[in-house]
C-alpha cells in the first residue's frame, strides 16, 4: 500500500497516495473548477504539464500555483477560487 | 479623394494617432502612414501608459498639465479597452532631503494649480501598506492617471476616421519633400503640412533633430490584485542617473486595471539592440524590490524594452521646422509621449488653424534643434 | 547566488535529453541532467522515467530545476524550491520537448475539457479515472496510446475521434509494412483498444455543460452526433517547444530550433535535440538526444554512427505528418466568440480583427497571459497563418527575486 498524504482542499479534507499532483486531490474532492478566469468563466486542468497555466490554485497562501505540477505535502492547504 | 490632403501625418503612435484625431475634428483633410501593420505598435505599446504632470522645468509642467486636462475631458468618451484609471502618483520619500524635494514639488504643483498633498509617514503606509518600513513620507498627486495606450491610440484614430481621416499601414516613408512625402515603394503622397510623428525615429527623417533612442525596460507581473492602489515612484528619481547619460534604473511601478504590477524604470543611451538587458533588469527589480519587499515572491510574466525618443533638454520638438513652414515636428517626448500627445496635437491643429494657443508654445519649437546643433559644433 | 559548474548540461529529462546525458558522460564528460517536472522521463514516460536511467546513471539527474532565462554567455538561470542558481556549461544540449496543440472551438474552455496527453499525464498524477466516460479526439498515434492507457486504469467507456481520413490512415499503416516493428506496435495497440470504436473524419464541433462538461457535438462521417461524457481529451498533434532555445539566441525555423548535421544550433556549443528540432516521436527523439550527447561530449564518431538511424527515423516522421496533417475544416470550429486565449479571455472574433500576431497581441492581450502564448499561439499559427513566436523573457513565469539575482553575476 503506497504512504497516504492528508491535506486540505477549500478547507475539507482529502486523503490522496504519496506522489499524487495538488491536481489529483483536487479531482478526489469533486472539485473541477480549479480557478476563475478573467471574465469570472470557470475552468479546470487542461495541458496536465505545467504549460496552459489553467490549473492554477493557492497553495498555502500562496497564489498562481500549477496544480498539475506541484506534488502533495501533509498537511497543505489549497483553495480554488470555483 | 478629391483635392489634396491638409495634413499627412507621418507615425501612428499615439502622438500621430493624436494629431490625426485634432486636426480631423478641425475639419482639415487628414491622411496618416505609418510603417507597422497597426496603430501604436512601438513605443506606444512598450511604455507604461502613464498622464501624469511632470515638474523637470516650468515648460514641462506647463505641457503635462494642459495635456492632463485634455486627457481628462476625453476620458469620458473613450472606450473601455483603454482602461483609464485615475489612480493618482505617490512619490516616495525616502528619507529627510527627499522629504524636503516633496515640499518643493508641491509647491510647483500648487503654483500650477495641481492637487497634490503632502505625506507624513503614517499617511503614506495608510495609503500603502505593502511598502517597506522606514520610508519618510511622500506627496500624492492624485490627478494622475493610467491607460492602455495601444487601445487609446486606435480609440484616437478611429476618431480621426470618423471625421474622414485616412490611414495607411506597412507603408514606410523614406523621405520629406515640401508638399509631399515619398514612400519606401517610391509613391508619393501630397500635403500642404507634413507632421513628422515617428518618435524615437525622427531623426531618421529630419538628421538635425538631436533626438536619441533612450531603451527602457518594463516587466509585468501575474495578477496580484490590490496589492498596490497608486503609481508609486521614488523621489530619488528625480535625483537618479536619469538626469545624466549614465545607465539608470528608479523606483516606478503601477498597478494595472488587471491587477498586475507594471514594475520600471530604467533609461540607457546607445543600445539600438531591442534584446533584454539582464543585469539592468535585475538592478530595476533589486531597486523595487528594496521599496516593495513583497515583489519578492511574485511571479513576473514577461520583460521587455521600449525607446523612448530623447531631446537635449527634455523637452519634446512640437511645432515647424525653420525655414520649412510646411513641416511640423510632433516627437521627442521622451517618457511622456502618452501624457503630452493630447496637448501636442492641440499645439498643431492650433498652428494650423491660425488658432491662439492656450500655452505658449515657443519652448517646444524645434528651433530649439537647430540652435542646439549650432552651439555643439 | 549559487552557481554550479558543468561540463555538458542537459536541460529537458525526456527520452532524448536522457539519451543525451548517457551520451556525453559516456564521453567522458560531466554531465548535468536538469528538468522541471517531480521526476525524470519528460511526457512519454511520465512516472517512469527512472527506469529509463542506467544503473549507476553515469550523471546527475536534478528534478524541479526550472530554466527560465539566459545568464550571460554559457551559462542559464534556474529556480527551484532551494532558490535561484546559475547553472554554468561548456557544451548544452536543449532537449525541452513538446506540448500538444489545442483548437479552439465553441465549449473548449469548459471544466473537463482537457488534453489528450494531458489527460493521461493527470491520470499519471493521481487523477482517478476509474469509471469515467471519455471521448478522446483529435488527430494522431498519441490517441490510441492515451486511449489503451485509459483503459488500463479502468475509465468505463472510449470513444476515439480522429480528424484524418480512414484513406490517409489506411495508407500511413500500409507504409508500416516496411517497419514490421511498428507495424507490430500498432496492430497490438489496437488490439488492446479492441471494442473502442474509433471514428475517422471526426472531430468535435462543440462541448456543452453548466460549469462542466456534460456533452459533447461530434462531427463524423454519418453526420453529427452528440455524446454524453465526463471528459473531453483533445490533442491535435504537438508544438515543438522553442521559447528557452529562442532566448538563447538559437535561430528557429517554421517552428522548430534549426540544427545541423550533429544537431547543433545556430549558438555555438548549444544542441539541440529530440521534439523542439521537429516532431518525431520517440525514436527519433533517442537518436537525436544520442547524436547531441556524442557532439556535445567531443566524440563525432560515435555522434556520426547515429546519422543512418536518424534519416530513417526522420522518413517515419515525415509519413506520420503526412498521414496526420490536419483538416482545412477544423480552421472553421470555432466561432467569433469562441475564446482564442484563455489566460486573457480573447475571443476569436476579436483577434481577427489584426493583421499579424504581435498586432492582435498589443492591442487585444491576446498571448500575454501566463502561458505566454503557448497555448493560443499555436491556434492562432493555424487558425491565421500568422507567425506566432515568443522571445520575451523569462522562459516561463519566474519570480522577481529570480530575475533580480541576475545583477550578482
Amino acid at each position: 500500500m503506497p504512504e497516504r498524504i492528508a491535506l486540505h482542499v477549500n478547507g475539507r479534507h482529502v486523503e490522496v497516495d504519496r506522489g499524487s499532483t495538488v491536481l489529483a486531490a483536487l479531482a478526489v474532492a469533486g472539485v473541477a473548477i480549479c480557478r476563475r478566469s478573467v471574465q469570472g468563466e470557470p475552468r479546470g486542468a487542461l495541458c496536465g504539464i505545467g504549460v496552459c497555466f489553467e490549473c492554477r490554485v493557492t497553495i498555502d497562501g500562496v497564489a498562481h500555483r500549477r496544480s498539475c505540477q506541484i506534488l502533495c505535502r501533509e498537511a497543505m492547504e489549497v483553495r480554488t477560487d470555483g | 479623394m478629391s483635392g489634396r490632403t491638409d495634413v499627412l501625418i507621418v507615425g501612428g503612435g499615439i502622438v500621430g494617432a493624436a494629431c490625426a484625431a485634432a486636426c480631423a475634428q478641425a475639419g482639415l483633410t487628414v491622411a496618416l502612414v505609418e510603417a507597422d501593420l497597426a496603430v501604436g505598435m512601438d513605443a506606444t505599446a512598450a511604455g507604461m501608459g502613464q498622464i501624469v504632470a511632470m515638474d523637470g522645468s516650468p515648460a514641462e509642467l506647463a505641457l503635462t498639465r494642459y495635456s492632463q486636462r485634455l486627457w481628462d475631458d476625453l476620458a469620458r468618451s473613450l472606450p473601455e479597452d483603454c482602461e483609464y484609471e485615475r489612480c493618482g502618483t505617490l512619490w516616495i520619500a525616502a528619507d529627510d532631503d527627499e522629504m524636503e524635494e516633496a515640499a518643493r514639488k508641491a509647491t510647483r504643483y500648487h503654483e500650477h494649480a495641481l492637487q497634490a498633498e503632502l505625506l507624513e509617514q503614517r499617511d503614506l503606509y495608510a495609503l500603502e501598506p505593502a511598502l517597506r518600513p522606514g520610508l519618510a513620507g511622500g506627496l500624492c498627486v492624485p490627478g494622475d492617471s493610467i491607460l492602455y495606450a495601444p487601445r487609446a491610440a486606435a480609440a484616437l484614430l478611429a476618431e480621426a476616421e470618423r471625421h474622414g481621416a485616412r490611414a495607411l499601414f506597412g507603408c514606410r516613408v523614406r523621405a520629406l519633400h515640401e508638399g509631399e512625402v515619398e514612400l519606401d515603394d517610391g509613391a508619393r503622397m501630397a500635403a500642404r503640412t507634413v507632421v513628422l510623428a515617428t518618435g524615437a525615429r525622427a531623426a531618421e527623417l529630419i538628421p538635425e533633430l538631436p533626438i536619441r533612442p533612450r531603451t527602457g525596460h518594463l516587466v509585468i507581473t501575474e495578477r496580484y490584485p490590490a496589492l498596490v492602489r497608486h503609481q508609486l515612484v521614488e523621489l530619488g528619481y528625480v535625483k537618479s542617473a536619469h538626469g545624466t547619460d549614465a545607465d539608470s534604473v528608479a523606483f516606478n511601478l503601477q498597478p494595472r486595471p488587471t491587477g498586475q504590477l507594471l514594475i520600471g524604470s530604467s533609461r540607457q543611451y546607445g543600445r539600438a539592440d531591442p534584446a533584454v538587458d539582464r543585469v539592468i533588469v535585475a538592478r530595476m527589480l533589486k531597486r523595487a524590490i528594496a521599496y516593495l519587499p513583497v515583489l519578492h515572491g511574485l511571479d513576473a510574466l514577461r520583460v521587455w524594452t521600449g525607446q523612448r525618443a530623447a531631446t537635449l533638454d527634455g523637452l519634446p520638438y512640437i511645432g515647424p521646422c525653420p525655414g520649412r513652414a510646411w513641416l511640423f515636428v510632433a516627437a521627442g517626448h521622451e517618457g511622456l509621449g502618452i501624457t503630452a500627445a493630447l496637448a501636442t496635437a492641440r499645439l498643431l491643429s492650433d498652428h494650423l488653424l491660425g488658432r491662439a494657443p492656450e500655452i505658449a508654445p515657443e519652448p517646444y519649437s524645434p528651433a530649439r534643434a537647430w540652435l542646439e546643433t549650432v552651439v555643439r559644433a | 547566488m549559487a552557481e554550479r559548474r558543468t561540463e555538458v548540461l542537459v536541460i529537458g529529462a525526456g527520452p532524448a535529453g536522457l539519451a543525451a546525458a548517457a551520451a556525453a558522460a559516456a564521453c567522458g564528460r560531466r554531465v548535468l541532467l536538469v528538468d522541471d517536472n517531480a521526476d525524470p522521463g519528460g511526457q512519454i514516460w511520465r512516472g517512469e522515467g527512472r527506469a529509463h536511467l542506467a544503473v549507476p546513471a553515469r550523471f546527475e539527474v536534478r528534478c524541479g530545476v526550472r530554466v527560465v532565462d539566459a545568464c550571460g554567455a554559457s551559462a542559464v538561470l534556474a529556480e527551484s524550491a532551494g532558490g535561484v542558481e546559475r547553472l554554468t556549461f561548456d557544451r548544452l544540449v536543449l532537449a525541452t520537448g513538446a506540448r500538444e496543440r489545442f483548437l479552439p472551438f465553441p465549449g473548449w474552455t469548459l471544466p473537463n475539457v482537457v488534453g489528450a496527453g494531458g489527460l493521461q499525464a493527470m491520470v499519471k498524477g493521481g487523477v482517478p479515472i476509474a469509471g469515467k466516460r471519455v471521448v478522446i479526439a483529435g488527430s494522431g498515434p498519441l490517441l490510441l496510446a492515451v486511449a489503451a492507457y485509459l483503459r488500463s486504469r479502468g475509465a468505463r467507456s472510449l470513444l476515439i475521434a480522429e480528424q484524418t481520413g480512414r484513406l490517409r490512415l489506411a495508407r500511413f499503416v500500409l507504409g508500416l509494412a516496411g517497419a514490421p516493428q511498428r507495424l507490430r506496435q500498432t496492430l497490438e495497440l489496437r488490439r488492446a483498444l479492441a471494442g473502442v470504436p474509433l471514428l475517422t473524419d471526426a472531430w468535435p464541433l462543440s462541448a456543452h455543460g453548466a460549469g462542466r462538461l456534460e456533452e459533447i457535438r461530434l462531427r463524423t462521417r454519418r453526420g453529427e452526433r452528440g455524446e454524453r461524457c465526463d471528459l473531453l481529451a483533445c490533442g491535435f498533434g504537438l508544438v515543438p517547444n522553442t521559447e528557452l532555445a529562442a532566448l538563447l539566441g538559437c535561430r528557429v525555423e517554421a517552428g522548430c530550433v534549426a540544427v545541423d548535421e550533429h544537431q547543433a544550433t545556430s549558438v555555438a556549443g548549444v544542441y539541440a535535440a529530440g521534439e523542439m528540432t521537429g516532431i518525431g516521436g520517440l525514436d527519433l527523439s533517442r537518436i537525436e538526444g544520442e547524436i547531441a550527447g556524442y557532439a556535445a561530449g567531443g566524440d563525432e564518431r560515435k555522434a556520426r554512427a547515429g546519422l543512418g538511424p536518424r534519416r530513417r527515423a526522420r522518413r517515419f516522421a515525415r509519413a506520420l505528418e503526412r498521414a496526420f496533417a490536419l483538416r482545412e475544416e477544423l480552421r472553421e470550429l470555432p466561432d467569433a466568440r469562441t475564446l482564442l486565449c484563455r489566460c486573457e479571455d480573447v475571443s476569436v472574433g476579436r483577434a481577427a480583427r489584426y493583421p499579424s500576431w504581435r498586432a492582435a497581441k498589443l492591442h487585444t492581450r491576446c498571448g500575454m497571459g501566463a502561458c505566454q502564448g503557448r497555448i493560443c499561439g499555436a491556434a492562432a499559427a493555424f487558425l491565421f497563418g500568422w507567425r506566432c513566436e515568443h522571445a520575451r523573457p523569462p522562459a516561463s513565469p519566474a519570480r522577481i527575486a529570480t530575475l533580480a539575482a541576475q545583477h550578482e553575476v
